[in-house]
C-alpha cells in the first residue's frame, strides 16, 4: 500500500432540484394577481359573512350601537318558540313546493310539445321565457293590479265560472296563492328552456329504436324521454326550489307578507328583523338556518342524483 | 339511408299540430298578456281605468299619463343612478371574470384546481346570508348611500368566470402555445387573444349581467336610505309604497320606464340569451 493515498474524491454536489423553476414562479405570481380581485370580493363579500353572521347571532345588536350584547343561544331560542317563525317557514316550504311541482309540469308539458319543427316556436318561446329577465318589481305591481278584486283583469276570466270577485291580496287565504300564481308565471319560461335543452340532447338513435320495436308514444315518453331527461329535472327540482326559497322581490311588492304574515317567507321575514326593527341579532340568526337548509339540500342533491339520475 | 327514414320521427308527443298551437297560443298569451295589460293600463283615463268589464284599448290614448308617473318621483335622478350602477357593475364584473377565467384556464400553478373548488364553493352559498355583514362592512367604510356601496359587494364573478374559462379552454392551446413562444406576457395574450376569440359569449354575458344588476331590488333597497341614491327598482318600489295617491295608470306607466331598458335589450338578443341559458345548464 502506498503512503501516499489519493485524494478523496470530492463527492459531486448534490443536485438541489429547484422547487420552482423561475417560469413557474412567475406563472405563480401572474395567477395570484390575476385571481386576487375574485378572490379578495369573494371572501370579503361572501365567505367571511358567513362566519360573522353565525357570531352576531350570539349578540343582540341593533345595529346602531357601538356595543353588542352576548346572549348565547337566546337568539335561537327566541326563534324556534316564535310562533310567527313557523308560519314564515310553514309558508316558505308550501310556496317552494308547489311552485316547484306546478312549474315543472307545466314547462315539462310545454317543452315536450314544442319540441319539434314547429312555425313561430321562437316566437313562443320568446314570449314565454320573458319573464325571467324583465324587473321583478315592475311585473309585481302588474299582477298587483291584475289581481285587483273590483278592476282587476282575472275577474273577467273568472267571472264565466261563477267565481265571485277574490280580494287576493288582502285576503288570509289567498295572500299565499296569489304569490305562488306570480312566481309559477315568471319561471315557466326558464324551466321550459332547459326542458327543450335537455330534450335535444337525447340521442335520435333512441327513438329510431323505439319505432323498430313498435312502441307506442305513451310507451315512448316512460321508457325513453322521461328516464334520459332526468338529469334535467333533477337539476331543475333542486334550483328551483333553491331559489324559490330565496324568494323576495314579487312577495315585497305583491303582498309584503301581508296580511297577518300569511304570505310571509324567510328572506322577507329576515329583511323585516334586519332592516325594520334592527334586530339584528335575530335575523343573523335566521340567515344561518337558510344557509344550513340550503347547504343541506345541495348536499342531499349530490347524494342522490347518483342513485336516481340516469346519466 | 336508415336515418332518412327514420329520423324523421323526432320526441313530439302524441298530439297534432292545430292542438300544439292552441296549446302555445294559450301560454304565450297567458305570459304575454300581463305585459299588454300593463301598456294598455298605462294609456288610459282614470275613468277607463276603474270599469268593469274592463277596456281592452283606451279610446283617446293618454299620453299625458307618462309625464305625469314621470313627476310623482326623480324618475330622471332614478335613471341616471340605475345607468351608472349597472354599467360600472357590468364592466368591473366582466374584467374580473375575465382575468380569473384565463388564470383558471391558461396559467400553470400548482393549487390551481383547488382554488377553482373553493370559487365554485361561492355559488352554494346564498347571497341573502351576507345582507347583514355586508350592510356592517360598508357603513364601517361610509359606503351607505353611495354608487360603490350599491356596486362592489356584488362584482365579484363566480357565474362569469365559469363560463369563460369554458370559452377559454375550447380554444385551441396551439394560439396560447403561439403566444407564449413569441413572448407575449399573460395579460397581453388575455387582452389580444382569449377575449377577441370569445367575443360571442362575452357579449351575452354582458347582457346577462347588465340586466340582473338592472333588475337588483334587494340590495340597492338596503344600501341606499336618501332618495336620490335610489335606483329605478327601488325608486318605483317606493313610490307605490308611499301610497302618493297616484292611479294604476300612473303606476303603470312608471313601470313601463323601468322595464324599457331590459325590453330593448331582450327584443335584440333573446335568442342569444337563451341560448347561453340553455346550453350553461346542460354543461354545467
Amino acid at each position: 500500500m502506498s503512503s501516499q493515498s489519493r485524494p478523496p474524491i470530492e463527492p459531486l454536489p448534490k443536485f438541489k432540484r429547484n422547487p420552482m423553476t423561475r417560469r413557474a414562479k412567475r406563472d405563480a405570481i401572474t395567477f395570484a394577481l390575476f385571481t386576487f380581485p375574485n378572490f379578495l370580493l369573494l371572501t370579503v363579500f361572501v365567505f367571511w359573512p358567513i362566519f360573522y353572521s353565525l357570531f352576531l347571532s350570539f349578540f343582540k345588536w341593533d345595529m346602531i350601537a357601538p356595543k353588542k350584547r352576548f346572549i348565547g343561544l337566546e337568539n335561537y331560542r327566541v326563534m324556534f318558540s316564535d310562533p310567527v317563525f313557523w308560519l314564515v317557514t310553514k309558508n316558505t316550504l308550501i310556496l317552494s313546493l308547489w311552485v316547484v311541482v306546478v312549474k315543472l309540469a307545466i314547462s315539462l308539458s310545454l317543452a315536450l310539445v314544442m319540441n319539434r319543427d314547429l312555425r313561430g316556436r321562437s316566437f313562443y318561446q320568446a314570449i314565454i321565457f320573458s319573464p325571467t329577465f324583465t324587473t321583478s318589481v315592475a311585473v309585481a305591481m302588474v299582477w298587483r293590479w291584475i289581481l285587483e278584486p273590483d278592476y282587476g283583469l282575472l275577474r273577467v276570466f273568472m267571472r264565466p265560472f261563477g267565481i265571485a270577485p277574490i280580494n287576493w291580496i288582502e285576503s288570509t287565504t289567498h295572500s299565499l296563492p296569489a304569490v305562488i300564481i306570480v312566481l309559477i308565471w315568471v319561471g315557466i319560461g326558464y324551466d321550459m328552456v332547459i326542458f327543450l335543452a335537455g330534450l335535444k340532447n337525447i340521442p335520435p338513435e333512441l327513438y329510431d329504436a323505439g319505432l323498430v320495436d313498435g312502441v307506442n308514444p305513451v310507451q315512448e315518453f316512460f321508457y325513453i324521454t322521461f328516464p334520459l331527461l332526468s338529469p334535467t329535472t333533477f337539476f331543475l327540482t333542486i334550483t328551483g326550489f333553491i331559489s324559490a326559497l330565496k324568494s323576495f322581490d314579487i312577495i315585497r311588492i305583491l303582498t309584503d307578507g301581508g296580511p297577518l304574515n300569511t304570505s310571509n317567507v324567510l328572506v322577507l321575514f329576515l329583511y323585516e328583523n334586519a332592516f325594520r326593527w334592527f334586530k339584528t341579532g335575530y335575523a343573523s340568526a335566521l340567515a344561518l338556518l337558510l344557509f344550513v337548509i340550503i347547504m343541506a339540500i345541495t348536499l342531499v342533491q349530490n347524494r342522490l342524483s347518483k342513485r336516481w339520475v340516469h346519466y | 339511408m336508415a336515418r332518412l327514414v327514420f329520423g324523421k320521427k323526432r320526441p313530439s308527443w302524441f298530439i297534432g299540430r292545430t292542438f300544439t298551437h292552441l296549446i302555445l297560443i294559450f301560454f304565450t298569451l297567458a305570459v304575454g298578456l300581463p305585459f299588454f295589460w300593463m301598456l294598455t293600463t298605462a294609456l288610459k283615463s282614470p275613468v277607463e281605468v276603474a270599469t268593469f268589464p274592463p277596456i281592452w284599448w283606451p279610446k283617446t290614448i293618454k299620453w299625458d299619463n307618462f309625464s305625469k308617473a314621470w313627476s310623482t318621483a326623480p324618475f330622471g335622478r332614478f335613471y341616471i343612478n340605475s345607468f351608472i350602477t349597472a354599467i360600472t357593475g357590468v364592466l368591473l364584473e366582466v374584467s374580473i371574470a375575465a382575468l380569473s377565467a384565463y388564470a383558471f384556464a391558461c396559467i400553470r400553478f400548482k393549487y390551481r384546481d383547488f382554488f377553482f373548488l373553493v370559487m365554485l364553493a361561492a355559488l352554494m352559498i346564498p347571497s341573502q346570508i351576507a345582507l347583514i355583514p355586508n350592510y356592517v362592512i360598508l357603513s364601517k367604510l361610509k359606503w351607505i348611500n353611495t354608487y360603490k356601496g350599491i356596486v362592489i359587494p356584488y362584482v365579484s364573478s363566480v357565474f362569469g368566470t365559469f363560463l369563460l374559462r369554458q370559452y377559454f379552454l375550447s380554444v385551441p392551446s396551439s394560439l396560447y402555445e403561439a403566444a407564449e413562444i413569441d413572448g407575449l406576457s399573460h395579460f397581453k395574450t388575455l387582452t389580444y387573444i382569449a377575449l377577441p376569440l370569445a367575443k360571442p359569449v362575452l357579449g351575452t354575458l354582458i347582457l346577462y349581467i347588465f340586466i340582473g344588476k338592472w333588475n337588483n331590488y334587494l340590495w340597492p333597497l338596503i344600501v341606499t336610505t336618501k332618495q336620490r341614491m335610489r335606483t329605478l327598482p327601488v325608486g318605483l318600489a317606493m313610490v307605490r309604497d308611499a301610497e302618493y295617491a297616484i292611479g294604476p295608470e300612473h303606476l303603470m306607466a312608471a313601470a313601463i320606464f323601468v322595464l324599457v331598458p331590459v325590453l330593448i335589450v331582450y327584443f335584440f338578443s333573446q335568442r342569444k340569451l337563451i341560448e347561453a341559458i340553455a346550453a350553461g345548464a346542460v354543461k354545467g
